[in-house]
């Protein structure tokens, strides 16, 4: 490809991501470009559609596609206590911290199909502190929200989840947290009732509450680094003092303004602590 | 050419190739190298380690964000796909491509996009197809690339996908390919 034929498709993408702010709303212009080009090529490829020209004029003369294309944008992969050396610290260091509280606010922000809400509320409730939680799990995209809430996943990525879970100190059988149901684990009743799961954008919303902890995990990676900032903005001032944040494990705080506003829980585990 | 990033992809045998390569590379090699090696997810911080007790340019698992800074060889880290921007790294965890996450075709095209002509991209030993398309990549826009040559790899697959798919620069020994790296950033 010459710099040319490069440049008209720097040009269609940046009128395609205009045209779904302007008509719809939804704001993509401040994702990561290069990941998000491989989703808008994979949509355009999808839609059996030559030129992202073309995938933008579906998008406007045909509202019934757009909320696929949003999801396609950005729908986030995620699993149940992924890093679970993460989980591990969190049970370790964050628990005995939120044990001095009498009631616990917890934001998951980013959640997807709910996979980490699940995750914190199985940790929570061996440590003995669900009773007294709630989980705000919060994603842009209405459709993975319902997922979320219906708590049904994929049978076959229990196998996983059960490492996963062990390492992240888990003692029981992993198992008694869902029943098998034709190829689907579902989420053992009750689990979920502490969780809300709720639409929040966090490119164009506010805060919404204090929190003692958020996890932001591998949300960010997705966003241009001035996006990434803002948002970075918006968690701290959510966080109560001393509160605790929670990102991916190859996300720091140091390439945001916030580093000097946070101390590292526990040395190359991504939780921070709020410090001033 | 005046190349700005070098970006290699190695799957199964990758650890001793690696390590062959960076061995043989002299520690004033002035680009950036960025490479995705197939692995599993909590390999942990031993493949750097390891690959690191025999360089001479220091090896890091970027961050999100991360600046590319010459001088450096970037290991795309365990459960993500590494990208290039213009500048600096960005991370994902969308779906494995061939499988695979990280993913090379993914580290390729994006550093194809970003780096355009002055991109060297290496292909070494594996057992699969990923890196196929993103070399193909890397020559539509204008890059340079080495593929290792079948014969002399521990797994001959991915450098024969390779070759299949794309008319490539230079087919070569693994012994030969340090040499042709520092040749072509003008460090000797």
């Amino acid at each position: 490809m010459d710099s040319r034929q490069q440049e008209r498709e720097n040009l269609e993408i940046e009128l395609l991501l205009e045209a779904i702010f302007r008509y719809y709303g939804f704001d993509f212009r401040d994702y990561a470009p290069a990941s998000l080009r491989r989703r808008i090529i994979k949509a355009r490829d999808q839609e059996g559609i030559s030129t992202i020209t073309g995938l933008t004029e579906r998008l406007l003369h045909n509202p019934n596609y757009l909320d696929r294309f949003v999801q396609a944008l950005s729908v986030n992969v995620t699993s149940m206590f992924r890093d679970p050396e993460f989980f591990l610290t969190f049970r370790k260091k964050v628990v005995p911290m939120l044990r001095t509280y009498p009631s616990i606010q917890i934001w998951n922000a980013g959640c997807s199909t709910g996979e980490e809400a699940y995750s914190l509320a199985i940790l929570l409730e061996e440590e003995g502190l669900y009773a007294r939680t709630r989980i705000y799990a919060t994603d842009i995209n209405e459709e993975v929200l319902k997922k979320a809430r219906e708590g049904i996943f994929p049978l076959e990525d229990m196998k996983d989840y059960t490492a996963n879970y062990m390492k992240a100190g888990g003692e029981k059988s992993f198992s008694e947290y869902y029943s098998a149901n034709y190829g689907n684990a579902i989420m053992r009743p009750g689990l979920g009732k502490n969780i809300t799961f709720a639409q929040h954008n966090l490119v164009t919303d506010g805060p919404f509450n204090q929190f003692q902890v958020i996890c932001c995990r591998n949300v960010t990676i997705y966003f241009n680094k001035e996006l990434k900032n803002r948002v970075h903005e918006l968690l701290y001032q959510s966080l109560v003092n001393f509160g605790i944040l929670g990102l991916g494990s190859k996300e720091s705080i140091h390439f945001t303004p916030k580093q000097g506003r946070y101390e590292q829980v526990e040395n190359t585990i991504s939780l921070y602590r709020k410090i001033g | 050419m005046d190349y700005k990033l070098v970006v290699v992809g190695a799957s199964l045998g990758g650890f001793d190739a690696l390590t062959t390569i960076l061995e043989n590379l002299p520690g004033n090699f002035k680009l950036p190298i960025v490479v995705v090696q197939h692995r599993t997810r909590d390999t942990g911080d031993t493949l750097r380690a390891n690959i690191q007790l025999r360089s001479h340019l220091l090896l890091v698992e970027p961050d999100d964000k991360t600046e590319i800074t010459p001088g450096k060889v970037y290991l795309a880290p365990p459960n993500y796909h590494l990208l290039v921007e213009k500048g600096y790294f960005a991370l994902s965890i969308d779906p494995p491509v061939e499988y695979s996450r990280p993913s090379i075709d993914v580290l390729f095209e994006s550093a194809a996009i970003a780096f355009g002509p002055a991109l060297i991209g290496v292909v070494l030993t594996g057992s699969n197809r990923d890196g196929a398309k993103g070399v193909s990549l890397v020559k539509e826009y204008g890059g340079y690339v080495i593929v290792q040559d079948p014969l002399t790899a521990e797994s001959k697959t991915m450098p024969e996908a390779a070759l299949a798919l794309s008319q490539v620069d230079r087919v070569l020994p693994l012994e030969e390919i340090p040499l042709a790296l520092a040749e072509l950033s003008g460090t000797l």
